[in-house]
């Protein structure tokens, strides 16, 4: 049988929430600082501070067995490689 | 009289469902992370065009459906916490409202699209072949992109909508007695005390009985583990579109 849950507070999954709004808000504006290169590296970034948040909190990785995120890792660092071995490919050709 | 005792034989692995939930998300998140390569490796390729392109998307209802995405995740995420807590009508309401905040991104998204297509964007479109390649990789991405992505959001539509139909009912359970020989069917609680009894005109072959349960904290912990999958498979939902927001509409 598996452990017992803790139970996540309301206030929790709102605060979160809140975070993912201001975290959107901030995506617009630094968008329209027009940065350049920059601009995209902000926008991932922002994207995958929000995509973290939703992961941990609302989907529960965070109060789940150590299992689940060694899962989601091994994904996200499989994406990555791909990624990177593809842009190496590229710019090498 | 003979008795049988009963005991509920179903099944019951919530952490196996949970990987198994887990790795069928993974696969998700790999399928759009590799239109996400395919974006990254045309947009270096095509920047300008990418640029001039994601001009003409709205970046108002592109702001406007995140919005209601996170929302409807949040609701998501407050009615298994209600579902948890044993608030089982207010989990359901939460559920409605959740299905609701889809149904309300997908009207937007019938609106944002038929926009395009009256502009005659859409794929193959003779007004796409009069432009750059570039822009018309952007807008095949951007309708693939978004299209899969909708498509999702229908199937959690459904999904939610079926699980929905689980938890607004109380739980009960069926069982089907092969070996009854006896005259009667008596109810025992576990601490030996008589529940229920009745007695039969003639004796059957077999009986189904069909049990609710009370409020029973195991039994609710099923539902709650079905209701987590199930929205996890909502959050994924957002987990993309959180991505597809800024990579489509913030680029101009």
């Amino acid at each position: 049988m598996d452990k017992p849950k803790t139970l996540v507070p309301y206030g929790t999954y709102v605060l979160v929430w809140f975070g993912l709004l201001a975290l959107t808000g901030v995506t617009i504006t630094a968008a329209n600082l027009h940065l350049g290169q920059l601009s995209v590296l902000a926008a991932i970034l922002i994207a995958a501070i929000k995509g973290t948040l939703v992961l941990m909190i609302f989907m529960n990785l965070k109060y789940e067995d150590r299992l689940f995120r060694i899962m989601m890792l091994l994904a996200v660092a499989t994406l990555a490689v791909i990624m990177v071995l593809t842009f190496t490919d590229i710019s090498f050709r | 009289m003979s008795t049988t005792a009963l005991t509920d034989t179903h099944h019951h692995d919530p952490m196996g469902a949970k990987i198994g939930m887990w790795l069928f998300l993974l696969t998700e998140f790999l399928l759009f992370g590799g239109l996400f390569l395919v974006y990254a490796q045309y947009r270096t390729q095509y920047a300008a065009d990418f640029h001039y392109a994601a001009m003409s998307l709205d970046v108002l209802i592109g702001a406007f459906n995140t919005l209601v995405l996170l929302t409807s995740s949040l609701t998501m995420a407050l009615a298994i916490a209600a579902l948890e807590r044993g608030s089982r009508r207010v989990s359901a309401v939460l559920l409605v409202v959740t299905v609701g905040f889809g149904v309300f991104f997908l009207v937007n998204k019938y609106f944002e699209w038929s926009a395009k297509f009256h502009h005659g964007l859409y794929p193959g479109s003779e007004e796409l072949a009069g432009r750059t390649s570039g822009e018309a990789v952007f807008y095949g991405l951007y309708f693939a992109m978004t299209g899969l992505h909708a498509v999702h959001v229908i199937v959690g539509i459904a999904i939610l909508a079926a699980v929905l139909g689980i938890v607004a009912r109380r739980p009960r359970i069926k069982v089907r007695v092969d070996d009854i020989r006896a005259s009667g069917v008596s109810l025992t609680g576990s601490d030996g005390q008589a529940l229920w009894q009745r007695e039969l005109a003639e004796a059957p072959e077999a009986v189904e009985l069909a049990l609710v349960y009370p409020e029973n904290a195991e039994v609710r912990h099923r539902q709650v583990i079905l209701m987590e999958n199930c929205g996890l498979y909502w959050h994924l939902v957002d987990v993309i579109w959180i991505f597809l927001f800024p990579l489509f509409y913030l680029i101009s």
